[in-house]
Formats: C-alpha cells, sequence, structure tokens
C-alpha cells in the first residue's frame, strides 16, 4: 500500500544500456587490451592442425565456420565437455540457478509480494550473481571448537556428492556422463551419502543447534530411503534393467506414472523430505533450532551447500522424468536436418558451402539431441514447479508425525506399488521392456 | 498438562549427561526480545524456565515524574502496535480521577479506533505464529493486509504506530472526512480475506496435526494460573471484559464472546481469529448507532490535578485484560502507576505448558500464548 515499486522505463533502460556500453568499451581500451598484451607475451600459443593458434587465427575461425565447426564438435565430443558443461555440472547449475530465481518470483507472487526487482533492471534477473558475489565477499567463519578439517570439508562433500547425482542423469539419448547398467543403484548409493555428509557437518561444528538439526537429518533422511527405494522398485520390476537410459526408452510408448500412480506420489514425497524442503524441513527449522545443521556455515560455505542442495533438487526433479514421465521421450518437435543444409544451400544467388558441418549436424547435433533436450527440460522445469508449490501452502510438520508418515505410510504403500507392478508383470499386460 | 511421556524420558531429572541446555533466546529467530532457558531430553522438554526483562524500560516509574498527559506518549511504547487499547484503561482512569465526562461520540470513536488496533494488532500476532510454524504465506498474508487497517488508523489519528489518540476527555481529534465509507469498505475487504486465511491456514491438515493437542491447558489449571485474554477464553472460559464490566460505548453493542473447549494451541490460534472476525462486527455496529455529529472533547484545564485517591481500570486488549492502577495524592503526576499486563500473567503458565512437550512443539505453545515480550517487561 505505502512502497510501490518504481516502474520499469525502456528510456531509463536505454540510457542505463547506453552508459554500460560506454564505460565497458573505456575500460577495455585503456586496461583490457594492454592486459592481453601483456599476457600473450608470456603465455605458449597452443598448435592446430600445424598452424600457430594466434589471436589473429582465433578470430577468422569465427567467420569461416569451416575451420571452427570441426573443433566445436571435437571438443563436444569429450569427456571434459560431458562433466563440465552439458550434460553434467554446468547444465545443472544453470536450471538449479534458474530455480532459485523463479521459487522466489513464485513465491512472492503467492504470498502478494514483488520478489526481488532491482537488481537487473528487469524483474530481478540478476539477484543470484548478486546473492553470490555477497555470499563470495564475506568472512568466512570457523567455531573455535570445531573440527575444522570435517567442517571445511562438509559443503565440498555436499556438492560434490549432488554433482556425483547429476551425473548419473541421462538427459538426451546418448548424453550421460556415467552411462552405467546399473544406475539405479548407483543413485541409492549416492543418496545414501547425503546423511552421511549432514551428520559430519553438524557434528564437527560442535554446536547444539547443529547438532540437533542433524541428528533430525539422520532421522528423517534413513526412515524415508527405505520408502523412496522401495517406490521405484516396481519401475524396475516392469522394466527388467537397473540402467536409467534403458528405463527411459522402456517408456516411448507408455510413461510409467499411468501404470504405477501410486509409486510416483510416494516417490514425490520421499524426495522432498530427502530434500528438506517445506513441509518436511525439520533440519533446518528456522523457529526451533535457528537454521539447524547450517547455523555456522558462513560465506560462500553457505553458498556452496545451497547450490549443493538446488543441485540435489534438479537432480531429484530429473530422476523423476527419468522413472515415471519418460524422460526425454516426446512427440518431435524439431524436425530432422534436410539434407539441402548438411550439404550446403545453392538457391539462386545465394550459395552456401558448410564442409564439415555435415558430419557435425549428423553426429552431434541431431535432432535426437534437440528433440530430447526440450523435452526433458520442460518435463524437469513441471516437476520443479509442483516441488516449489508446497512451500507457499503447508506449515512445518513435526519430527514424530514425518516418522509416522515414513514408517508406517509410505512404506506399505511403497509395498502396495510392487504388488501392482508384480500383478501387472504376471497377469501379462506389460512386461521387461515396457508396451511395444 | 498431562503428557503422555514415551518409556525412559524423566522429567524429575534435570542434570544428567542425557540433558542438554538450550538457551532459545536472546539471539534465536524463534525468541523475540526474550530468553527461554530449555532443558531437553532427547526431543523432550525436561523444563522451561522463561528468563524475561530484556527490555525493560521503566515505564511505571516514568510515569511517576511526568503529568497525566504527558504520560500518554511515552505509556503506549510497550505495545506499539496496539497502542490505544494500552492506553484505554489510563485514560478511563484518569477520567475518573479528575471527574470528566466524555462526550456519547467520542465514546464511539474510542471503540472505533480499539477494535481496528485489536484487528492490525492479531494479524501481526498471526503473521508471526504462521511463520513460527513455517507457513511462510501466512507471514506475508496478514503482514499486507495489515496496511489496511494500519492505514485506516493513519488517517484516523495521524500516525501508522504510536497514535496517542486517546486523551482524557475524549480523543485527539474527529473523523476525517469521508472516513466512515473508507472504513466499511476496508473492513468489509478484511472480513473477506479473512475466510481466506481459515482455508490455508486453519483448516490445513497439516498444521491441524501439529497443533492440536500441543500445550493443552485445561479450564482449571487455566484460572489457576490467572491466565487472560485468547488463553482464558481457549479454554473453555466465558470472560471478556468487553461483556462482564463493558466500558464506554461497549454497554450499547452487541459484543459475542468467542469461547472454545479443548484449550490446546490450536484453540488458542483460532480465539484470535474469531475475535478479528467479532471485530468488524463492533466496527460495523459502531459505525452505524454512533452520533453523527457533536463534540469529542471535553476541554481540561491545565495542568490537571486528581484528588487523594486510588483507582483501577481494566480493559479487554488483544493480549487480555490490561488494567491500569494509579494512586493519586493531590499532584499533578501520579504518586504511583501500574501496569498489569495480559502479556506476562499468559507468560506464567509457560513452563507448566512446555514441561515434557516435544521440541518441534515450542514455537506453537510459545506464540499461541499470545504474549508480547516488551509488554511483558514493561
Amino acid at each position: 500500500m505505502s512502497v510501490i515499486a518504481p516502474k520499469f522505463r525502456l528510456g531509463y533502460f536505454i540510457k542505463h544500456l547506453t552508459d554500460d556500453i560506454f564505460w565497458i568499451i573505456v575500460i577495455i581500451t585503456l586496461i583490457g587490451l594492454p592486459a592481453i598484451m601483456i599476457v600473450f607475451f608470456f603465455i605458449e600459443l597452443p598448435v592446430l592442425e600445424g598452424e600457430l593458434l594466434t589471436p589473429f587465427l582465433a578470430y577468422t575461425m569465427l567467420f569461416h565456420p569451416e575451420l571452427s565447426i570441426p573443433l566445436i564438435d571435437s571438443f563436444m565430443n569429450t569427456p571434459f565437455f560431458k562433466i563440465a558443461a552439458f550434460p553434467g555440472f554446468g547444465f545443472a547449475v544453470l536450471i538449479a540457478g534458474a530455480t532459485i530465481f523463479v521459487e522466489r518470483k513464485l513465491l512472492a507472487k503467492l504470498q502478494l509480494r514483488v520478489g526481488p526487482f532491482y537488481c537487473g533492471k528487469i524483474e530481478g534477473i540478476f539477484q543470484l550473481i548478486a546473492d553470490g558475489l555477497k555470499l563470495v565477499s564475506k568472512e568466512i567463519i570457523i567455531p573455535a571448537k570445531a573440527d575444522k578439517p570435517i567442517f571445511w570439508a562438509a559443503p565440498l562433500l555436499f556438492i560434490g556428492t549432488a554433482a556425483a547425482f547429476v551425473a548419473l542423469i541421462p538427459v538426451a539419448p546418448g548424453w550421460v556422463v556415467a552411462d552405467i547398467d546399473l544406475g539405479l543403484l548407483a543413485v541409492f548409493a549416492v543418496i545414501g551419502f547425503f546423511p552421511i555428509i549432514t551428520i559430519l557437518s553438524a557434528w564437527s561444528a560442535n554446536s547444539k543447534y547443529p547438532f540437533i538439526g542433524g541428528i533430525r537429518a539422520l532421522y528423517q533422511m534413513v526412515s524415508f530411503e527405505i520408502p523412496l527405494i522401495l517406490s521405484l522398485l516396481g519401475v524396475v520390476i516392469l522394466t527388467g534393467t537397473l540402467n536409467l537410459s534403458e528405463i527411459v526408452v522402456s517408456q516411448t510408448n507408455f510413461p510409467w506414472i499411468i501404470f504405477l500412480p501410486i509409486g510416483a506420489i510416494v516417490f514425490f514425497i520421499t524426495m522432498l523430505a530427502e530434500l528438506e524442503r517445506i513441509p518436511f524441513d525439520l533440519p533446518e527449522a528456522e523457529s526451533e533450532i535457528v537454521a539447524g545443521w547450517l547455523t555456522e556455515f558462513s560465506g560462500m560455505m553457505y553458498g556452496l551447500v545451497q547450490l549443493g542442495s538446488y543441485l540435489k533438487l534438479y537432480a531429484f526433479a530429473a530422476l523423476f522424468v527419468v522413472l515415471f514421465l519418460g524422460g526425454w521421450t516426446g512427440p518431435l518437435l524439431i524436425p530432422s536436418t534436410p539434407p539441402e543444409i548438411l550439404t550446403g544451400i545453392d538457391a539462386g544467388p545465394i550459395s552456401v558451402d558448410l564442409p564439415g558441418s555435415e558430419r557435425f549436424i549428423d553426429r552431434t547435433l541431431n535432432a535426437d539431441l534437440v528433440n530430447g533436450v526440450i523435452w526433458f527440460v520442460l518435463k524437469t522445469v513441471g516437476v520443479i514447479f509442483f516441488m516449489l508449490i508446497p512451500r507457499g501452502v503447508f506449515p512445518r510438520i513435526r519430527i514424530d508425525l514425518i516418522l509416522n508418515i515414513g514408517w508406517y505410510k509410505l512404506i506399505v504403500l511403497s509395498f502396495v506399488n510392487i504388488f501392482i507392478a508384480l500383478g501387472l508383470l504376471y497377469s501379462g499386460i506389460l512386461g521387461p521392456g515396457g508396451i511395444f | 498438562m498431562a503428557v503422555q511421556l514415551p518409556p525412559g524420558v524423566q522429567l524429575s531429572k534435570t542434570e544428567d549427561d542425557k540433558i542438554m541446555t538450550l538457551n532459545v533466546g536472546p539471539q534465536h529467530p524463534g525468541s523475540g526480545h526474550m530468553r527461554l532457558i530449555i532443558k531437553v531430553d532427547g526431543d523432550r522438554i525436561v523444563s522451561c524456565d522463561p528468563d524475561p526483562g530484556y527490555v525493560h524500560r521503566g515505564e511505571e516509574k516514568m510515569a511517576e515524574y511526568r503529568n497525566y498527559i504527558t504520560n500518554i506518549p511515552h505509556l503506549e511504547r510497550p505495545v506499539i502496535h496496539d497502542s490505544c487499547n494500552i492506553l484505554y484503561p489510563y485514560v478511563l482512569a484518569v477520567e475518573e480521577l479528575l471527574g470528566i465526562e466524555v462526550p456519547e461520540r467520542a465514546k464511539y470513536v474510542r471503540v472505533i479506533a480499539s477494535e481496528l488496533n485489536r484487528f492490525s494488532y492479531i494479524l501481526y500476532w498471526l503473521a508471526i505464529y504462521g511463520i513460527f510454524l513455517g507457513h511462510s504465506t501466512m507471514f506475508m498474508w496478514p503482514a499486507g493486509d495489515r496496511e489496511l487497517a494500519i492505514d485506516l488508523l493513519d488517517k484516523l489519528t495521524g500516525a501508522r504506530v504510536t497514535h496517542a489518540y486517546f486523551v482524557p476527555g475524549g480523543i485527539r481529534n474527529d473523523f476525517p472526512a469521508n472516513f466512515e465509507d473508507v472504513c466499511i469498505r476496508q473492513v468489509n475487504y478484511l472480513e473477506k480475506r479473512l475466510k481466506e486465511y481459515a482455508a490455508i491456514f486453519y483448516d490445513n491438515p497439516i498444521l491441524i496435526s501439529r497443533t492440536k493437542d500441543a500445550g493443552v491447558l485445561s479450564r482449571q489449571d487455566a484460572i489457576r494460573l490467572g491466565t487472560t485474554g485468547s488463553v482464558l477464553r481457549a479454554s473453555g472460559v466465558d470472560f471478556d471484559i468487553r461483556t462482564k464490566e463493558p466500558y464506554d460505548a461497549y454497554e450499547e453493542l452487541d459484543v459475542h464472546t468467542n469461547v472454545l473447549k479443548k484449550g490446546d494451541s490450536y484453540d488458542r490460534s483460532k480465539i484470535p481469529w474469531l475475535d478479528m472476525l467479532e471485530s468488524c462486527n463492533i466496527i460495523k455496529q459502531a459505525l452505524e448507532k454512533m452520533p453523527k455529529s457533536g463534540s469529542v472533547r471535553v476541554k481540561l484545564k491545565p495542568n490537571p490535578k486528581g484528588g487523594n485517591e486510588e483507582v483501577y481500570k481494566r480493559v479487554e486488549s488483544g493480549r487480555g485484560a490490561l488494567g491500569v492502577y494509579i494512586v493519586s495524592r493531590s499532584k499533578p503526576e501520579p504518586y504511583r502507576l501500574k501496569l498489569s499486563v495480559g502479556s506476562f500473567r499468559n507468560l506464567i503458565c509457560m513452563p507448566y505448558l512446555l514441561k515434557g512437550e516435544k521440541l518441534g512443539n515450542m514455537p506453537a505453545v510459545y506464540w499461541g500464548l499470545n504474549y508480547w515480550p516488551v509488554e511483558a517487561d514493561r
């Protein structure tokens, strides 16, 4: 009522933009160029196909795709690209960051607020960068009586385990960092690491509230891991494989959520509990135990744990998509590349010839990848949306109630799900490999 | 207070290796300006020792050095968001002391201001009750809707909080132009919003499972421990000063007292919500029945003196009975002024309620007592 956020004005925006461009040009010419010169003086330039990769050559490559496309092609097929960029860490961090921003805006709209607004001119899209800069610039305070090596290691272990989880998720046909036959078992193994890290960090802080939070997290995760694993067994029974890529392929015609809705619901609830999200955010219950096991983390250590937990959120949502919603499968949105583009365009006066692009588009950037990624991202975003909504609707639950739900109700429901799967299998309606 | 304990938990032991002492507050997001020394055995609270006094300002002593008019602005400081109600008994007591008869219109305006203030206070309380239970929407909605009630009070009194609106002899100023229409419109809107609160908060299955049977206070214990206000009425005692000892225009208004039976944290949180609906009802009634014109303030003599007597007046505030006791010795200042506040009286039953409860129930029980630390410290 009293404070109304200022409106977005295009004129001011353009003025700011031109100002920024002016200062970027000034700074680059005065500081950047001399600095680059100095760097070039000292470093050794790589040799590419018998030629020295000078900046001039790199600049030339920008305007001659026939030179750069094979380079991109070979780079995209290296394990480094898969681990660091797509479908590994970089892709997951992008989605995790977008999730944080969307969560804040969505929650704000739900609660009649504005949310992040000022940073980044348009609806506060750079708020995350500002928050990251703040966390980086903050002092890291370690409690005097903490077990320092373990306390330091906890955030790194947490984000490392979350990244290991991300590495197991197949995003598009053939696009998975670790394509292993026992993929689902590896997922269970990775999930089993989180309580250990939580209790280690909580205990090493040597403080009361982290300790209580850690114990709560341990109780909650251990009691919810059993229904989580049991709820996924139905899918394994019907597909007859633990390989996540093969599970996706088995859902080409029908996603498993149609036949195993109870398993999907149980998995969704246990997922929320594993992620410590409201209504199951007991380990971080603010009004009871300050911030739970995160109380003593400060600065970028806290930032790493937060990033890790959002990576975990993405990985769980992606696992839900892979197991129940059919992963990358879906109607063809972008058709296969016509042969004219592969061989070059020859239409009247226009003639484009791109040697090398044929192999690139055929091998790497094909329609399978593009369609698969689009469907996968759409489904994952949908699942994440449903995971964010409870935060605006539910209060926090109590620890005895949560253990009750986990041990009595969800385990029974996941057994019901297994019996449904067995019934479908033995009545001959479905077999390993899905409906064909 | 009879809590079913699991085997192995003993409440009699308070010093043991198993028992951990937690200082909940004053540096704790769930404590307010006070400290609770809580001893837990696992997840059970073995003992709770409230430690108020972090925001003691000596209001009662300060009142002895100021005259009856200059006492007004500082006496409302303990509860700045319920300032009309904390000034109400003081103003009534001073009026009896000085022998002033308040104009009829002023009585109604006082009731309207007091009910609006109660409404905005309960919204604030509800916001914190919501966030204490981890329901962030219930924090934002009342905090946003409270702006409407505050805007009304701003129009009426000229300040968003700390209104200093009630003065001995009436009120500071009459309604601004067009106030009745705006008031009716806003109150109707707020009444509609209250139904939505019930849909998202009070009917929420998780909230019900969490707060039902948390900190049950029986009828006998509620009377024995001297609780007042919403805590007393949630335990099944029909006691509201607005109906039992009506003051000002409450005599002519039809006020309904909300009583619930169980006496757990859920009932204690439901009573203020019912009170808000009742406040809307009272405001509408008062706007209808009040005289449309007339004086709102009696002119006082400069530096008025009371006689050689003692006065006690009490009203129903957002937190329960709020009394002011003034001892006058024929001087412009009170010889002694004593505030009897609902917050402190409800705080007394906290150790009894929390003993044997689970740690997760602590915020629900604590804030369900309708307790405002600053008022308790005075």
